[in-house]
């Protein structure tokens, strides 16, 4: 199906009521992987971080990754979960060689958390409740790269090469219940849950959770019903959805493309989906029948776990701050509205501005900064607000710059420009380039008398009372220091010399 | 106790990646119903008090640090592999061709 069989997204919800349901996965921070001594580090040659374990050599037992226990209970006490007093890992069952063992280990029906929710505020601050299901533990796959084909794609490839470093890395598995009566915002609901959810996940401390990199992932499950109706449609799953964009799009193309192939009268077949970045389409993947039998049993090489109440609530006391009461805090100690405050989120631009309001700068400047002249940056370069090279404290200096009068809005910009380019940190770059602002007041002086001699017409206006008309000599001597000048000394210089006053 | 049907061997086979000819079907249900019957008789000792078990031993929570330990070289853990590349295991066309 083409974008454009699809019935309008107006159409398909006048007709149609969506149900959404949500699988993340969080790659943890965690040094090791979740059941072997292995680093985990990110980038190492290949094969490089396995051992008998994560390889699956015959003899080899697993042994469970503390942190990793203790981050799916704090990321579950935060999604208000029940953690369970006992439960165990499982094996499931597949052949496919990303998982040399022929089995992930996972958890199958005792989750270490169940139950929960997660309230996720929509940008018009509308606050929506999506229900928990549950989370539990299993482990991430090798890495497959398939050779042969045209594309890269295992469609057509010769062989395939595995590389199984990231085999066992430490998996988090979130699951909602089933999504419903978010109706036309339901695809804004979901990219707000991934959100919401990615800054949990880093308030957390648990992992950095970038997508980009896959250390978080979403899978879309969405089906419809006609508007009324009780009974959930046939859903297809959107796999490996990558960017809070991306789940917006995926869960708004598919509630077009059900409506399309419902309302023609077709039905809808159960299915993994694969989503298209290019486009914002996605195209069928495996027909999802008996395909799923995994044999789920329980793991015989590991024994249960079962965190005691104390663990747990020792966890529960050290949460921190949920990032939605956070955001709201900030909101209101930066006095600002509802819709800027969505903006800066929208920018990856809160942590960068808190850093630099605790390295000194003043909320409003450090906003100013960052939201304009540094996002225009990172978007004119194409990467993330926090991935240009200037730290919080570099721009709080600027701003402190600013603030006693050694460079003004446009030199700031210079120095900033300076940092941006590698020349060192502010205070090197003023230096280096001599953008300190004109404050040797001979030298001010000297421009501003000029800038009187060379338009008598206009002092003498000023000299007759008007003083709006300073604000020409005002550009000339700017023009004649280069920008270089503090503009308001420039102004009460001009005032004094011709006798005038505001 | 329900006998293993033929089917039920088909799909095993299916999910195990086994090409099964029809004689073996039949052959592999029959031997299968037998190991599940004699498996089936711990159910005969086993009360409704007695809860089933994945482990023999009364442990929990058996875990370990995060601290790493060595990783085998990339040498080592191809050592075994029947097929390399790029110091990657290689293995066979997963999937045909559409």
């Amino acid at each position: 199906m083409t974008v454009t069989d699809l019935v309008s997204y107006e159409d398909a919800l006048d007709t149609y009521d969506p149900v959404m349901g949500l699988e993340v996965h969080v790659e943890l921070g965690t040094k090791t992987k979740m059941f072997c001594g292995c680093s985990t580090t990110l980038g190492a040659e290949p094969n490089s971080q396995t051992c008998p374990t994560c390889l699956g050599m015959p003899g080899s037992l697993p042994v469970v990754n503390a942190i990793g226990v203790e981050s799916a209970i704090k990321i579950g006490l935060a999604l208000n979960c029940t953690i369970a007093e006992w439960c165990r890992f499982a094996r499931k069952n597949y052949f496919y060689p990303d998982m040399p063992k022929n089995f992930q280990t996972s958890q199958y029906d005792e989750p270490i958390a169940f139950d929960g929710y997660l309230d996720v505020q929509l940008e018009d601050g509308e606050v929506f409740r999506v229900h928990i299901e549950r989370a539990h533990m299993e482990e991430d796959t090798g890495k497959s790269t398939h050779v042969g084909g045209a594309t890269g794609r295992i469609q057509g490839a010769r062989h395939s090469l595995l590389d199984y470093n990231r085999a066992g890395i430490p998996l988090i598995e979130i699951v909602t219940k089933p999504i419903e009566g978010a109706g036309e915002r339901a695809p804004e609901v979901a990219k707000a849950y991934v959100a919401e959810l990615r800054e949990l996940i880093k308030a957390l401390d648990v992992s950095e959770a970038r997508m980009e990199q896959g250390q978080m992932r979403c899978d879309v499950n969405l089906s419809l019903r006609p508007k009324g109706t009780e009974k959930f449609g046939t859903r297809s799953e959107t796999k490996n959805v990558n960017s809070l964009r991306s789940v917006e799009r995926a869960a708004r193309f598919e509630i077009q493309r059900h409506a399309a192939v419902l309302s023609s009268g077709g039905t809808i077949i159960q299915e993994t989906r694969h989503f298209h970045e290019e486009d914002g389409s996605t195209t069928s993947g495996r027909i999802k029948e008996e395909a799923e039998d995994y044999r789920y049993f329980p793991e015989p090489d590991l024994v249960p776990v079962a965190p005691s109440r104390e663990w747990v609530e020792e966890l529960r006391a050290v949460l921190p701050e949920l990032p939605r009461v956070r955001r709201n805090r900030l909101r209101e100690e930066w006095g600002i509205s509802e819709h800027d405050m969505q903006s800066i989120l929208n920018a990856g631009a809160v942590d960068l501005i808190t850093a630099t309001v605790e390295a000194g700068a003043d909320s409003a400047a450090a906003r100013k900064w960052w939201m304009g002249e540094l996002a225009r940056r990172a978007n004119e370069d194409g990467v993330e607000l926090a991935a240009l090279p200037i730290t919080p404290e570099q721009v709080a200096r600027v701003t402190a710059l600013v603030a006693d009068g050694s460079l003004n809005d446009k030199l700031a910009r210079q120095t900033i420009e300076g940092v941006l380019a590698g020349e060192g940190d502010p205070d090197t770059v003023v230096e280096k380039r001599g953008l300190k602002v004109v404050s040797d007041e001979g030298a001010l002086g000297t421009a501003v008398d000029e800038a009187i001699a060379a338009n008598a017409a206009i002092a003498d206006k000023i000299r007759g009372g008007k003083v709006a008309a300073a604000g020409a000599l005002v550009g000339a001597v700017m023009k004649a220091t280069r920008g270089q000048a503090d503009a308001a000394r420039v102004r009460e210089l001009i005032l004094e010399r011709l006798g005038a006053k505001e | 106790m329900p006998g293993i049907t033929r089917e039920e061997v088909a799909h095993l086979a299916r999910l195990a990646r086994l090409e099964l000819q029809g004689e073996e079907l039949d052959h592999f249900a029959g031997q299968l119903d037998d190991i599940i019957g004699a498996v089936a008789r711990v159910s005969e000792v086993a009360d409704q008090d007695v809860p089933p078990t994945s482990h023999p031993l009364p442990l929990t929570n058996v875990m370990r640090p995060d601290e790493v330990r060595p990783s085998l070289t990339p040498e080592q853990a191809l050592s075994g592999a029947p097929a390399q590349e790029q110091q990657r295991f290689k293995v066979p066309q997963i999937l045909g061709e559409e």
